[in-house]
């Protein structure tokens, strides 16, 4: 396997010289990182988009001296793979905004949260590490600072999708099923060991030295008004150029596909299996958090693609990955699986799918965590999008 | 089993909770590295883990059945798990399955008579872009045609 080199952007892909970000951080106060950070808007990269300067503001205003900064690397979100790029050709980013991260929330400990998938990335990045320890950028009194403290392990996941999810995640770090905790308390309150964490995904830690470096208002200017700053795509199925773009928060739907050469398009999911799937009709939508929201994964169909058998694949993938705590999801994913079997023969009445629909909705509802309140979005917009392919299948055979 | 073997399970049990500390956050990395080496963690560890630790051991098989890359059955020595999730369908994952299964002599879910091979479906492993990928244990193979998977296979053999 390849990872793609020559990739341009205005802020990830944009150039950094290692260490660049931590050296200016440390000659700021955590406030002033704090303020610049509010002033960038920057939102969690990782799919829920909570704003990164409000969650490490709390996080730092807890006076509990133990701490933890844990880097989401879970990356599970079916044709999700910017983490992985990052954590192979750009971890300098990911690891200098960590350091910056453990400085701001006054946090000595770093955990990595590396999905079981990618263990074959372990020994670059332990190399790296011990670099960054070599150069005094990791560890004790980090470059001079005397109270200054920070290191970062890695911790393997062990192949559930489900421990992305930042409360299942710490409770598989502390040694549990996967499960996902009631909130509150937050994290950011009582998080792993029943203390004060903040979860970030890995692409919002590559923003970091940045913003840092040039300002909260330089990015806050990127993007849209709401959505500031740029976001990776991981762009796959029906393109010439599968691969990962950066692009402004912004962009049109019509506009990336232009640009990784996509034909015939047919239907685009957008924000993976969780997401939703819109139809040609709607591709001059921009991609941001107002409008169409996203953790970068975009899918592209052409018009070869049969909408009910992506739908089964994305059932299928929710009835193996529920973690079986709560019965909406539990029950409710397999309910809309076999539902979607039956539009596939051409066997059902009009009156059970409806119903299946307003069980796709109370599982929006009703479900624990993210997991069984995303679900339904795959079936609940292709049955929307794609009424007329969906409802005449079964029949014409 | 014989005694001296439990004997030999145990301390090695042992020296993993030195290696891992025995608190409760070390139960995943102490079952992460029996499964690596082992490929799978039997009855008789789990036990032994859950006493170290001083835990139930329901609490230690409510783990190990929860994920799907630790297992309480055995396993062949190289655990090959193809991409099911959609990218992986639709750029040919079900041909690359077949030839597998050809070469292998046996079906998804299954392992092979010598315990060399075990043959699983996994989820979306980040791969997309270059899809259909695999794993053979911790390493990854992409852009997979039925030639080049069986081809890999033989030079795994
Ligand atoms: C089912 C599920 C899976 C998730 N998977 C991931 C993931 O793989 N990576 C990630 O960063 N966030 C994931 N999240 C979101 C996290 O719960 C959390 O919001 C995020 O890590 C926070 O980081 P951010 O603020 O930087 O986005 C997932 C959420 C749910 C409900
Ligand atoms: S769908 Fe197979 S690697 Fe993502």
């Amino acid at each position: 396997m390849e990872n793609k080199i020559e990739r341009k952007g205005q802020v990830i892909f944009s150039g950094y010289k290692y260490g660049e970000g931590i050296k200016k951080a440390l000659k700021l106060s955590p406030q002033d990182i704090l303020f610049e950070l509010r002033e960038s808007k920057l939102r969690g990269r990782g799919g829920a988009g909570f704003p990164t300067s409000t969650k490490w503001m709390l996080t730092a205003a807890t006076l509990d001296p133990e701490k933890y900064l844990i880097c989401n690397a879970d990356e599970g979100e079916p044709g999700t793979f910017k983490d992985r790029v990052l954590l192979t050709e750009y971890f300098n980013l990911v690891f200098d905004g960590m350091v910056i991260g453990g400085y701001t929330i006054k946090a000595k400990y770093g955990i990595l949260y590396l999905r079981g998938e990618y263990k074959y990335m372990v020994p670059d990045i332990e190399a790296h590490l011990e670099k960054m320890r070599k150069d005094n950028l990791l560890g004790k009194s980090i470059l001079g600072k005397e109270d200054f403290n920070f290191d970062i392990e890695i911790r393997l996941g062990t192949g559930a999708y489900i421990c992305g999810e930042e409360t299942a995640l710490i409770e598989s770090l502390e040694g549990s099923r996967g499960e996902a905790r009631n909130r509150p308390p937050f994290p950011v309150n009582r998080g792993y060991m029943g203390k004060p964490s903040s979860v970030n995904n890995v692409e919002t830690f590559a923003n970091i030295p940045f913003i840092v470096m040039k300002g909260g208002k330089w990015y806050s200017k990127l993007g849209t008004e709401k959505s500031t700053g740029t976001k990776l795509f991981s762009v796959s199925g029906d393109c010439e150029k599968p691969d990962v773009y950066e692009l402004p928060w912004g962009t049109k739907v019509s506009e990336l596909l232009e640009l990784v050469g996509a034909k015939n398009t047919k239907a685009v999911q957008v924000g993976g299996a969780s997401g939703q799937c819109i139809p040609k009709s709607q591709f001059d939508r921009m991609l941001a958090y107002e409008d169409l929201s996203t953790g970068g994964s975009i899918k592209i169909f052409n018009e070869s693609r049969n909408m009910l058998h992506i739908l089964k694949n994305f059932m299928e993938f929710f009835v193996e990955e529920s973690c079986g705590q709560c019965v909406p999801c539990r029950v409710g994913n397999v309910k809309l699986l076999e539902g979607t079997e039956m539009l596939l023969k051409g066997e059902f009445t009009f009156e059970y799918i409806n119903k299946l629909k307003e069980l796709g909705r109370t599982m929006k509802i009703a479900s624990k965590c993210g997991l069984g309140q995303s679900s339904p979005n795959p079936f609940l917009s292709i049955l929307e999008n794609f009424k007329d392919e969906v409802f005449n299948q079964g029949m014409e055979e | 089993m014989l005694i001296s073997e439990k004997q030999a399970l145990t301390e090695r049990v042992g020296m993993l909770v030195q290696k891992y500390g025995n608190s409760r956050s070390a139960l995943i990395p102490i079952l992460q590295d029996i499964q690596y080496n082992f490929k799978y963690v039997s009855d008789f560890e789990q036990q032994e883990v859950a006493r170290l630790l001083d835990i139930h051991p329901v609490e230690v098989y409510s783990v190990v059945s929860f994920y799907s890359f630790l297992s309480p059955n055995i396993r062949g020595k190289y655990i090959v798990r193809l991409c099911q999730t959609i990218s992986c369908e639709l750029s040919g994952k079900e041909k690359v399955a077949k030839a597998i299964e050809r070469e292998l002599g046996i079906k998804f879910g299954e392992t092979t008579k010598d315990k060399k091979f075990t043959l699983e479906y996994t989820n979306c492993m980040g791969m997309c872009d270059q899809s259909p990928a695999m794993m053979i244990n911790e390493k990854v193979y992409a852009n997979l045609t039925p030639e080049k998977a069986v081809q890999i296979l033989k030079e795994v053999k």
